[in-house]
């Protein structure tokens, strides 16, 4: 299943900073569907690069960082048990508190 | 949620509306009372009323001078003299006369907002000059809040500008607030966000919230018409590392620019009842590749502790919330200063000096990213970033041998700076676990040079 992965509001720094990532995933032997848990244990361990507390706390996201699937809100969409679909666009944007 | 729970929530929702709309009809009466006032007071003067008097009254509440200056904005169909009189009678509260606020203050003041209050402790510096552009050079040590209530005045003499020369806290936030219609958050750190969305829910005042960093910035409006808070958002703060400072990663200074422009667009929006505000949406600008996004947020969140079915929110309980506790994060931008080596292990930015004056055989190493290095730096340093220290000590050993070899074997040491002395004492501690037990942190780092050493060596 091909995604495009972006990474905001600094997360991009523990990526490599690199900002957009095309990825391919397919569901873990046994399931049909990939859902959002599957895919952040996925960027755990093949996209992020370093300090991955600051992406991840548990077996979700951080406090402070916003999940959008296609442009919303994760938690309008299910959060951890979001089915993701080809083409999918998710985005992980740390909040700002500069000014 | 059960039959009850749903029921209440469209009663809310209900209620929100009609409260909206009451707001609005009250809006209409006392533009439609000022005006009729203004009509008794000419028709009850005796001699006639010269035409080209400023304070007559036209049948739409504007004076002509009034018309004159927001003509532009009376000529738009969908804004016109309705939108303009509300503004009119309206009161907006900026706290945070920085790179958000300055041009959020600059279009409120000239868009004539009845009321404006501006809340700062800060004073100008010199290096706020590239973003803060509401503030000028003459204004430079003198408090932001009298700078930009000046710039404001020079442009709307007719705007009414309050001046709060003091730090936003839970002790004055309340009666502030309280004052004003809508709230445009302009400030830059994590505690003062939570206290000021807090105290809006506790107050049901909207809040423009604005926040911008490197070339990204955010913005939304909180605690609107039935919308989601910060904190329905963030129930939980960040961890304290995760929160970066203009101060330490930089900002490119139109990029908050953008984003106080946009903060005042929804405050006029909100103020004026026009248009459809970014509540429940939130617009994210990555300026370096020019997009912006405009997504969908989540709505109100029922368990939220501030503006939640069950949240214990008061007057009270906001006055004795602890933000600073609650964020791990002072509410001052006064930068961390960390010291946990112990004295043995530092020497003074001035016992240093010394010892480069005697030729003492040594090795500095700075710990600064690069970039920061590029900008300034002292002789004979070498840049090791911290973040690459650990697989750069060969490069450090064999510096090290070879100032030995050069002072025929007398003790050759090995000093660590950085630009505040924070993370110099993070790499000596490192250093030290592996094997390099003679390396010392230099107190303070080039701020301490510049301070105590150099006054001529730059800062940034
Ligand atoms: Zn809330």
């Amino acid at each position: 299943m091909q995604l495009t992965l972006e990474f905001g509001g600094g997360l991009e720094l523990l990526c490599d900073s690199v900002k957009s990532h095309n990825i391919n995933v397919d569901p873990q032997d046994g399931e049909k569907q990939l859902t959002m848990k599957n895919l952040l244990s996925w960027v755990r361990t093949n996209v992020i690069k370093e300090r991955p507390e600051m992406f991840m706390k548990g077996d979700s996201v951080r406090p402070g960082v916003l999940v959008l699937v296609n442009d919303t809100d994760w938690e309008l969409s299910g959060q951890l048990e979001t089915v993701l679909e080809e083409k999918d666009n998710v985005v992980f944007i740390s909040t700002l508190h500069g000014g | 949620m059960d039959f009850n729970g749903v029921e209440a929530t469209r009663i809310r929702q209900e209620i929100d509306h009609l409260k909206s709309k009451k707001r609005n009809i009250e809006q209409q009466i006392s533009a439609l009372e000022a005006q009729l006032n203004q009509l008794e007071v000419n028709s009850s003067t005796v001699c006639p009323q010269p035409l080209s008097n400023g304070d007559l009254s036209n049948s739409n509440g504007l004076s002509p001078d009034m018309i004159y200056r927001y003509s532009r904005h009376l000529l738009l169909p969908s804004f016109g003299v309705q939108g303009q009189a509300n503004l009119l009678k309206s009161s907006v509260l900026v706290i945070g006369a920085g790179g958000l606020g300055s041009p959020a203050l600059l279009y409120l003041a000239a868009c004539g907002v009845g009321r404006m209050g501006i809340v700062d402790h800060d004073v100008v510096e010199l290096n706020n000059l590239q973003r803060q552009i509401i503030h000028t050079e003459a204004y430079i040590g003198k408090s932001k809040v009298e700078s930009a209530a000046a710039t404001c005045r020079s442009i709307n003499s007719s705007t009414q500008i309050v001046e709060h020369r003091e730090a936003f806290r839970t002790s004055n936030a309340l009666e502030i607030v309280s004052k004003y219609d809508v709230v445009v958050d302009a400030t830059d750190n994590a505690p003062s966000r939570y206290m000021i969305n807090d105290c809006c829910v506790v107050l049901g005042k909207p809040l423009v919230s604005g926040a911008a960093l490197g070339l990204e910035g955010q913005l939304t409006v909180y605690n609107y018409n039935g919308g989601p808070c910060y904190r329905c958002l963030f129930p939980t703060p960040p961890p304290t590392n995760a929160c970066q400072r203009c101060a330490d990663s930089g900002v490119l200074g139109v990029v908050p620019g953008v984003i106080g422009c946009l903060q005042a667009l929804e405050a006029i929006k909100v103020a004026s009842l026009v248009g459809e505000p970014l509540s429940g949406r939130m617009l994210l600008l990555d300026a370096l590749s020019g997009r912006f996004r405009n997504v969908k947020l989540r709505g109100r969140s029922l368990q939220c502790e501030a503006c939640g079915d069950d949240a214990v929110l008061t007057r009270q309980t906001f006055s004795e919330f602890d933000y600073e506790k609650f964020t791990q994060t002072p509410l001052s931008t006064v930068p961390l200063k960390l010291n946990f080596l112990s004295a043995d292990d530092r020497i003074s930015t001035k016992e240093y000096n010394e010892k480069v004056r005697k030729g003492d055989a040594h090795i500095l190493v700075d710990v600064r990213p690069s970039h920061h290095y590029k900008i300034v730096s002292l002789p004979n340093s070498m840049n090791i970033p911290l973040s690459t220290l650990e697989g750069r000590l060969p490069e450090i050993s064999a510096a090290l041998e070879k100032e030995v070899n050069k002072e025929n074997g007398s003790n050759t040491s090995l000093f660590v700076i950085c630009r505040r002395g924070n993370d110099s004492q993070v790499a000596v501690e490192l250093l030290h676990k592996l094997g390099f037990t003679s390396a010392k942190d230099i107190i303070g780092g080039l701020e301490s040079w510049t301070h105590n050493v150099d006054p001529k060596f730059p800062t940034y």
